[in-house]
């Protein structure tokens, strides 16, 4: 189902910013649209421009972006498959998973990052541990009607939760299933409601909106990795800037694109164009030992005896 | 001066018998003077399936939309095939009429009226469905205060807005004389608000020369208006489905598609209720034959355009088999949705074009069978365009199912009696016959069939005409 592309040269283009063409067209296309109803100007001339780029306006608005001297950090992951054996060895649920629930309080069902069971084309699966992909060209970010689903200047896609309107158009428009909605109210533990909302760390959850890995850049400007890669027991995921162009997984630092390139890194679903940034090394956890016709992993445990008040959870 | 001369004036100019133009107007008119029990009994019902699904909603507002069977994989269902349904029926109306219009074909005037009443009506409760669908209805005036216009959403509420606006003031022109003739008929015998109700609407409509220029003008104008507006509205209620990275909304002939899907089921709704109303009104004599078999035959090339548009569809993925295409054309072949695509191929298309070719079935009897074949296969092709879209997995995950809850029913049969009452409502204080377009274009056929005796109405003491309808 997966499809691999080897030896992509991904991290080079990321700098040439492919969305700009594509915007251009949406702003033709908005001025021929407008001359149908005179509703629309009126209506776009009142508003704050909320751009897709821009995080202006966001009531909760984002901290500061990190910069490396004047230029702005670019955050990234790699993740190095030879590496994942889905937990099985540790007989333990995805770890990555289970630390990114347990940090965020991820209401139950939602697996920010959740580990995909891939069919290798000879036979066997792979294990395929996968969060937002960030994407530079990202369609969820195009729909959304009000800009609650933003790019953040670091490259990171967000959601203000105190915007969103509940209409799940981006759920419809990304293409690798990472949207995930509170269908009620959201089943998080009660020690998540004091805390201060913001988009970067979405806690407390709001009913009847979207959420989705917000790839903690709010760790990352601390200097710390985000909670997936801190858990992965084998230290599969890499976390860094392309800026700096360097990636750690907590033990080696690497080269983020050399250590792409030379590794043959791939990108999900390439052909879509929606340029992520998040990158995979081709592997099935054979490096950790892993026998690629050994089937299966432990499910997510939500592990919190004190859910919200009047809280309910949904099968995904 | 005195109305009746000029009435008679204008019999004159228009050949039309007196006795004709006023049972005409007696028979339109007649809903608006009487009311019996049964109708208020219908409206009595009509009202409790609006409770019930007001209440359904309110459940749903309190809880949350985990109340639908809607899920983060399947996560748009009823609400959403029903807002598509119900936006492609407005299509019927003011698009038909003004294409009818544009083309000065004459049978059709006398059901004009019903037909863009069907518009706004299904457009005024089509647009509740994204309302509905919201998971913070509380935040709707964000799309106000941050509405982007990148978003397909946006383009649906401009192209919507902008239709609504335009086919109420296509409705209203051609109902200002009528207004007037409410106004001068209605006028002694009706309740005072009617009275002010009618002669405000009326905008003191006398028929002078003048006005009829202003009138024509006006109504030419928005006939061609409208047509272009009408395509952009289901084009871009299609595009928020294609433009998505769903393998099955992957089409650029989705707007085209679904256009053409909006004219067929807005062509059969329109049979079905001039069918009702030509029963329940009488109007037996105006509404013949000749518009359902008109119609019938619009119905008819219909299925051949949307087996065209099925072909394209279907056969140019179904040919590359694409990553993603197998398991579509397997769920709704074979799979889940098969009893539904099926359904829709044979009793949606090639049924109702049997009927309407064979002499022998295009009578009224059968035109309105197809017409209610038709209708219920464009929604379930709406129903299975959405679900088994969403349903196409886009990672290695099992794929999720959907069948809609009883909140999602309960609110698709409150819109549904929304539908019903508005109409209903509507047929009590306005014509749905164009009378003055009738009298004008058409005449009485010379050898209509004579009217019923028993129908035909009488003419009562102190000039008031009665309808013959018990």
């Amino acid at each position: 189902m997966m499809r691999h592309e080897a030896g992509s040269p991904g991290v080079a283009e990321d700098r040439v910013q492919p969305g700009i063409a594509r915007r251009r067209f949406l702003k033709l296309l908005g001025t021929k649209l407008f001359s149908f109803g005179a509703l629309g100007l009126v209506l776009s001339a009142g508003r704050p421009r909320a751009t897709a780029t821009g995080t202006a306006g966001h009531a909760a608005s984002v901290a500061q972006p990190a910069t490396l001297g004047q230029r702005l950090r670019r955050w990234a992951m790699v993740i190095d498959l030879r590496y994942c054996d889905g937990c099985q060895s540790i007989k333990q649920p995805p770890q990555c998973t289970q630390a990114c629930v347990e940090g965020h309080f991820a209401p139950e069902p939602m697996q920010w990052i959740e580990v995909y069971e891939g069919d290798l084309s000879g036979g066997g699966t792979q294990f395929i541990p996968t969060p937002c992909q960030q994407c530079q060209n990202p369609p969820c970010v195009n729909v959304c009607p009000v800009a609650a689903t933003f790019s953040t200047p670091e490259g990171t896609v967000l959601i203000d939760q105190q915007r969103c309107i509940g209409c799940r158009i981006c759920m419809e428009a990304c293409p690798y299933d990472r949207r995930f909605f509170n269908w009620g109210a959201p089943p998080q533990p009660s020690q998540a409601l004091p805390l201060q909302y913001l988009p970067e760390h979405q806690s407390p959850d709001y009913k009847g909106t979207v959420m989705k890995c917000d790839f903690c850049p709010d760790l990352a400007r601390a200097g710390r990795l985000p909670y997936c890669a801190q858990a992965c027991p084998n230290h599969a995921i890499y976390y860094g800037d392309l800026e700096e162009d360097l990636a750690t997984n907590g033990v080696d630092v690497v080269k983020l694109s050399r250590f792409v390139t030379e590794h043959t890194g791939y990108r999900l679903k390439e052909d879509l164009g929606t340029e992520p940034r998040v990158f995979y090394i081709p592997g099935s956890g054979q490096l950790v030992g892993r026998d690629p016709y050994h089937r299966g992993r432990l499910a997510t445990i939500w592990p919190w005896k004190k859910r919200a008040q009047g809280s309910e959870t949904w099968t995904r | 001066m005195d109305t009746v001369n000029q009435d008679e004036l204008r019999d004159m100019r228009f050949g039309v018998p007196t006795a004709w133009r006023e049972r005409l107007e007696a028979r339109v008119l007649h809903p608006l003077r009487v009311t019996n029990w049964r109708y208020f009994a219908w409206i009595g019902l009509l009202l409790l399936v609006i409770g019930w699904a007001l209440y359904a909603y309110s459940r749903q507002l309190q809880r949350g939309l985990i109340v639908t069977n809607m899920r983060d994989r399947i996560s748009w269902g009823l609400y959403i095939t029903s807002f598509v349904f119900f936006i492609g029926i407005s299509h019927a109306g003011t698009l038909l009429s003004a294409i009818l219009r544009a083309t000065k074909a004459r049978w059709q005037l006398s059901i004009t009226r019903m037909a863009e009443f069907i518009t706004v009506v299904a457009l005024l409760v089509g647009a509740l469905f994204p309302f509905i669908d919201m998971g913070r209805p509380d935040r709707i005036l964000n799309l106000i205060f941050y509405g982007r216009w990148q978003s397909p959403l946006l383009w649906d509420i401009f192209a919507i807005a902008t239709y609504l606006a335009g086919s109420t003031l296509y409705l209203y022109l051609p109902l200002v004389p009528d207004f007037a003739l409410c106004r001068d008929r209605l006028g002694p015998t009706a309740p005072r608000w009617r009275r002010l109700f009618f002669a405000t609407a009326a905008l003191g409509w006398r028929g002078s020369p003048a006005q009829r220029r202003a009138l024509d003008r006006a109504m030419t104008v928005m006939m061609i208006v409208i047509i272009p507006v009408a395509v952009s509205v289901h084009t871009v209620v299609s595009w928020i489905f294609a433009m998505t990275l769903r393998v099955p909304f992957n089409s650029t002939v989705f707007g085209a598609y679904f256009v053409a899907g909006a004219i067929f089921s807005g062509i059969a709704a329109i049979i079905i209720l001039m069918a009702v109303l030509r029963k329940l009104l009488h109007l037996e004599e105006y509404i013949t034959q000749t518009q359902f078999v008109s119609l019938g035959y619009l119905l008819g090339a219909f299925t051949l355009i949307m087996s065209y548009f099925i072909l394209s569809e279907y056969v140019v993925p179904g040919y590359k088999m694409e990553a993603g295409v197998p398991f579509q054309f397997q769920q709704l072949l074979l799979g889940p949705f098969a009893g539904l695509f099926w359904f829709y191929i044979i009793g949606g298309l090639l049924i109702p074009g049997l009927i309407v070719l064979f002499p022998r079935t295009r009578t009224i009897r059968g035109i309105v069978t197809a017409a209610v074949l038709v209708l219920v296969a464009m929604w379930i092709e709406r129903y299975f365009i959405v679900v088994s879209g969403f349903r196409v997995p886009l990672m290695p995950y099992e794929p999720a199912n959907y069948a809609p809850s009883w909140v999602e029913w309960s609110i698709l049969g409150g819109a549904f009696a929304l539908f019903a009452l508005i109409i209903s409502v509507f047929a009590k204080l306005f014509p749905m016959v164009s009378v003055w377009e009738v009298v004008e274009h058409r005449g009485p056929e010379p050898l209509a069939v004579a009217p019923v005796v028993d129908r035909a109405p009488r003419r009562g003491p102190g000039g008031l005409v009665e309808g013959g309808v018990q």
